[in-house]
C-alpha cells in the first residue's frame, strides 16, 4: 500500500526522537527540533504531547526509551519493486555499477508498462561508456566542490575548452538531457552533458558551495488572458503548472494568468504561448506582446 | 472529530492538492461542496504541510488559497508530502515501534505469544501500560507481512515471526534522481527519508508534479497489468462531475513530459476499442478478472503506436487515419529549425526540401492532437493539409483570429 503510515513523516520523526533518546536522554528543544526537520508545520502539537502523556508508549518521562535499538525497518515489498523498476533503468549506471541485491523481486512496472510519448528523440547517450565516464566524474565534482577542466562541442563543430566551477546537474525530461550548471571565472554558465568530449579534474582544493539558484538571476513574468473554449484553461494550466503561476478569474470564461519563468528561456515560452492559438492573449509586458506579434506578422508573409 | 494534520483517505485530499495547485482561483464558497469545516480543515492541512509554498489572494469573491511551485527550484516534489501524512491510532505507531525493537534483526525468531509477553515488558514502564491482546499482535504481523516487513515461519505446529532481510537503500544521488523522474517517485522519496538529510546534486527542469497525486492508482494499474487483469475503474468527468464505473484492460500508461498528464491505455470490453483515460479522472482502481485476451491486446495496441500522436486512437473524423503535413521555411541561419522538426517529429516523417525548406508529414488517428505543436512553428508555415478539411479549416480560423486578438487582420482595429 502506498499510502501508509509506514512511511509517514509522523513514523519517520519518531523515529528519529527515538534514534536520539537510545543514545542519550532527550530534552524538549532537541525533540522539537526533530519533529520540526521530519514532520509537518503544526506536527508538533500533536506528537510532543502524544509521546509526555504517554498515548504512544515509547518514551519514559524522563526523556530515555525502554527501545534498545535504534529503530530500523526492513524495506517493504513496494519499496523493493520500486528499486528493481528503476534498475532496469539505462540511466541508472550512470550512478555507478552496484546496486541494491534485490533477488526475485518482481518490479513495480517495466519498460512495456510506461511509455514517455513526447520526449524529443535526441536525449543523452546514457549507455555510450565514456557519456556515462564524464558524467560520474563531474557529478563527482559536483559532490566535493572541485573545479573542472572540459572540452566542449560549440555548434560550429570545433572544440572550446573551459574551466569551470560546477554547481549542480539539472535534468529535462522534455529535452532527456543533464546540463551542467557552473560558473566560470565570471558568469554562471549551462553546459549540455552531450556536447562534452573531454572532461577532468582540474586542481584539488574544493570550491566554495554554490546554490541552487545559480545561474536564475534572470527572472522575468509575462501576463496572458485565456479563453475557456476547448478545455482551454485545463490545458493551459496543467501546461505552465512547472512555472511558478498564480490564476485569476476575470469573468465566467476569461482567466488571467501570470507566469514567472527564466528570461534564457524566452524563445521557448513565447512559442508555448503560440502552441495555443487564439484561446491565449499575452497583455503584458509589451516586450513579449512584440514578440508575439513579429511571428504572426512573419507567418502572414508566409501566404498561408 | 477534532482536526488532525493527518488523513486516511487519499482522494479528498488529492482533489483539495489539484485544485490548490493546478488551478489556484477558487474562492472558499465554490470549495463547499460537502461544509465550510471540511474546506477549511483540507486548506489547514495543505498549509501545515506545504507551507512555504502556500500563497493567498484577495478578491471581490474573498481569499483565493493557491500553491504556487517553481518545480525548478525544489529540488524534490513538494507534493510528496501529501503521501507522508497518512492516519494511524495510538496503539499502531507504540506496537510498530516495540515490535521492530524486539525483532531487531533477521535472526531473532519468536512466536506470537513470546511476542505479546515481551511488549508487555516493554509497556510495563509506563504509569498506564498499554495492553495489546494476541489478536490485536497477530493482525499487526499479517498486515506487516503482506508489507514484505516480517515473515511468518512454521515451527512445528508454532507460527513464528522474523523481521525481513536487510536491504540497502543504495545510492542517495540514484534516488534523489528516480525520485522525481520515475513513476510513482513517491516510493524513493520514501527511500530517501530512511537516509536522512544529504545534499542534493540534481534540479529539475520542464519538471511536472502533478503526476505524483496519482501515485496510488498507478501502482493499482501496474499490479493489474502484471496479473493480466481487468480492473474495475471509477472514473469522474471533471466538466460536470459525475462519476462512471467501468471495466477495463490496462494495458500500458503513455506519459506526456510536455504537459505533465499521464494517460492509462486501456481496452474497454463494452466499446470494443483501445481508449485513454487520464489518470488524475480515475478516482479508484478494483482488480477484476484475470483476462485471457491481454498478450493479443498489448500486442495490437504497440501495433497501434506509430500511428498515435499523443494518446488519441480514434479521430472526430471518422477517417481511420488522418493524414497532415505542413511545410516550413527558414533562413541559412535557421538550420536549427530542421533540427528542432527532427528532433520533436515522434512518429511523424521530416523531409528536407531545399535548404530552406522542410515538410513534414504524419499520418495518425486523430490529427487535432498535432495541431498545438504545429502552431509552435507559426511564423514560417507555408503550406498547410489536413485530409480532414474541418481541421484544415479551423487551424486556418485560428490563424486569423490570433490576427484579430493582436490588431494585425485587416480592417481590424
Amino acid at each position: 500500500m502506498i499510502f501508509s503510515e509506514l512511511y509517514s513523516a509522523y513514523y519517520t520523526a519518531v523515529a528519529n526522537i527515538l534514534k536520539a533518546a537510545v543514545g542519550h536522554t532527550l530534552q524538549k528543544g532537541e525533540l522539537r527540533e526533530i519533529v520540526a526537520r521530519h514532520a509537518f508545520g503544526e506536527s508538533i502539537l500533536t506528537i510532543e504531547p502524544a509521546l509526555t502523556e504517554e498515548r504512544w508508549q515509547l518514551l519514559r518521562k524522563d526523556g530515555t526509551t525502554p527501545l534498545q535499538n535504534v529503530p530500523t525497518m526492513p524495506l517493504t515489498t513496494l519499496e523493493k519493486q520500486w528499486l528493481k523498476a528503476i534498475s532496469a533503468d539505462p540511466r541508472v549506471r550512470l550512478f555507478g555499477d552496484a546496486f541494491p541485491d534485490l533477488g526475485d523481486t518482481e518490479p513495480l512496472f517495466t519498460a512495456e508498462d510506461v511509455v514517455i510519448f513526447d520526449s524529443y528523440a535526441d536525449g543523452d547517450p546514457y549507455e555510450d561508456e565514456a557519456y556515462i565516464r564524464r558524467f560520474r566524474l563531474i557529478l563527482d565534482a559536483v559532490a566535493n566542490r572541485r573545479p573542472l577542466r572540459i572540452g566542449m562541442l560549440n555548434r560550429k563543430g570545433s572544440v572550446r575548452n573551459l574551466r569551470l566551477t560546477p554547481a549542480y546537474l539539472e535534468y529535462s525530461e522534455k529535452d532527456d538531457k543533464f546540463r551542467l550548471i557552473a560558473s566560470d571565472t565570471r558568469f554562471a554558465t549551462t553546459v549540455n552533458l552531450g556536447r562534452i568530449v573531454s572532461c577532468e579534474l582540474d586542481g584539488e582544493l574544493p570550491l566554495p558551495k554554490h546554490p541552487v539558484e545559480c545561474g536564475r538571476e534572470k527572472q522575468s513574468s509575462v501576463v496572458f488572458e485565456l479563453v475557456d473554449e476547448r478545455n482551454a484553461l485545463e490545458r493551459v494550466l496543467l501546461h505552465f503548472a512547472h512555472f511558478e503561476k498564480q490564476a485569476e478569474r476575470i469573468d465566467e470564461t476569461h482567466y488571467r494568468v501570470t507566469v514567472a519563468y527564466d528570461s534564457d528561456d524566452e524563445t521557448e515560452l513565447v512559442i508555448r504561448v503560440l502552441s495555443f492559438g487564439p484561446m491565449l492573449k499575452v497583455t503584458d509586458p509589451p516586450r513579449f506582446v512584440g514578440l508575439i506579434k513579429e511571428r504572426l506578422i512573419e507567418q502572414k508573409s508566409c501566404g498561408l | 472529530m477534532a482536526y488532525s494534520e493527518l488523513v486516511k483517505n487519499f482522494n479528498r485530499i488529492r482533489d483539495y492538492m489539484r485544485e490548490f495547485y493546478v488551478y489556484g482561483f477558487k474562492s472558499r464558497d465554490e470549495f463547499d461542496r460537502k461544509s465550510a469545516r471540511s474546506y477549511d480543515d483540507e486548506r489547514r492541512r495543505v498549509e501545515s504541510w506545504l507551507g512555504d509554498y502556500m500563497r493567498f489572494r484577495q478578491t471581490p469573491d474573498g481569499k483565493n488559497v493557491f500553491l504556487s511551485i517553481d518545480s525548478r527550484l525544489s529540488q524534490h516534489n513538494p507534493l510528496y508530502k501529501a503521501w507522508k501524512a497518512k492516519s494511524f491510532t495510538d496503539g499502531d505507531i507504540t506496537l510498530h515501534f516495540i515490535l521492530f525493537d524486539i525483532l531487531s534483526s533477521p535472526e531473532v525468531c519468536l512466536s506470537l505469544g513470546e511476542l505479546t509477553e515481551r511488549i508487555d515488558a516493554y509497556l510495563a514502564e509506563f504509569d498506564v501500560p498499554r495492553v495489546f491482546d494476541a489478536s490485536t499482535v497477530r493482525k499487526k504481523l499479517r498486515e506487516y507481512a503482506a508489507e514484505g516487513l516480517i515473515v511468518p515461519e512454521k515451527r512445528g505446529k508454532t507460527v513464528c515471526y522474523r523481521r525481513a532481510g536487510t536491504t540497502e537503500v543504495g545510492n542517495t544521488d540514484c534516488l534523489d534522481f528516480f525520485s522525481e523522474v520515475a513513476p510513482c517517485g513517491v516510493v524513493g522519496s520514501y527511500l530517501l527519508d530512511k537516509v536522512g538529510a544529504h545534499e542534493t546534486h540534481f534540479a529539475f527542469k520542464h519538471h511536472y508534479i502533478t503526476g505524483a497525486l496519482d501515485s496510488e492508482i498507478l501502482c493499482a494499474l501496474f499490479a493489474a497489468m502484471h496479473e493480466k487483469r481487468s480492473v474495475i475503474l471509477e472514473t469522474v468527468h471533471r466538466g460536470g462531475g459525475r462519476v462512471f464505473e467501468g471495466v477495463f484492460v490496462p494495458l500500458c500508461v503513455r506519459i506526456s513530459v510536455q504537459s505533465g498528464r499521464q494517460y492509462l491505455m486501456a481496452y474497454s470490453p463494452r466499446f470494443r476499442r483501445i481508449t485513454p483515460v487520464r489518470t488524475d479522472n480515475i478516482l479508484s482502481v478494483q482488480a477484476g478478472e484475470v483476462y485471457a485476451r491481454f498478450d493479443t491486446l498489448r500486442e495490437r495496441l504497440n501495433a497501434m503506436c506509430p500511428h498515435i500522436w499523443g494518446v488519441s486512437t480514434d479521430s472526430r473524423s471518422g477517417q481511420r487515419l488522418e493524414h497532415v503535413e505542413f511545410t516550413v521555411r527558414y533562413a541559412d541561419d535557421e538550420q536549427h529549425i530542421l533540427g528542432r522538426l527532427e528532433r520533436e517529429k515522434r512518429c511523424g516523417t521530416v523531409e528536407r526540401l531545399d535548404g530552406n525548406t522542410a515538410r513534414f508529414s504524419a499520418d495518425v488517428f486523430d490529427a487535432s492532437e498535432i495541431v498545438p505543436w504545429i502552431r509552435t512553428f507559426i511564423c514560417r508555415i507555408t503550406e498547410i493539409h489536413f485530409s480532414n478539411p474541418a481541421l484544415e479549416a479551423q487551424f486556418k480560423n485560428d490563424i486569423e483570429a490570433m490576427l484579430r486578438l493582436y490588431g494585425l487582420w485587416e480592417g481590424s482595429e
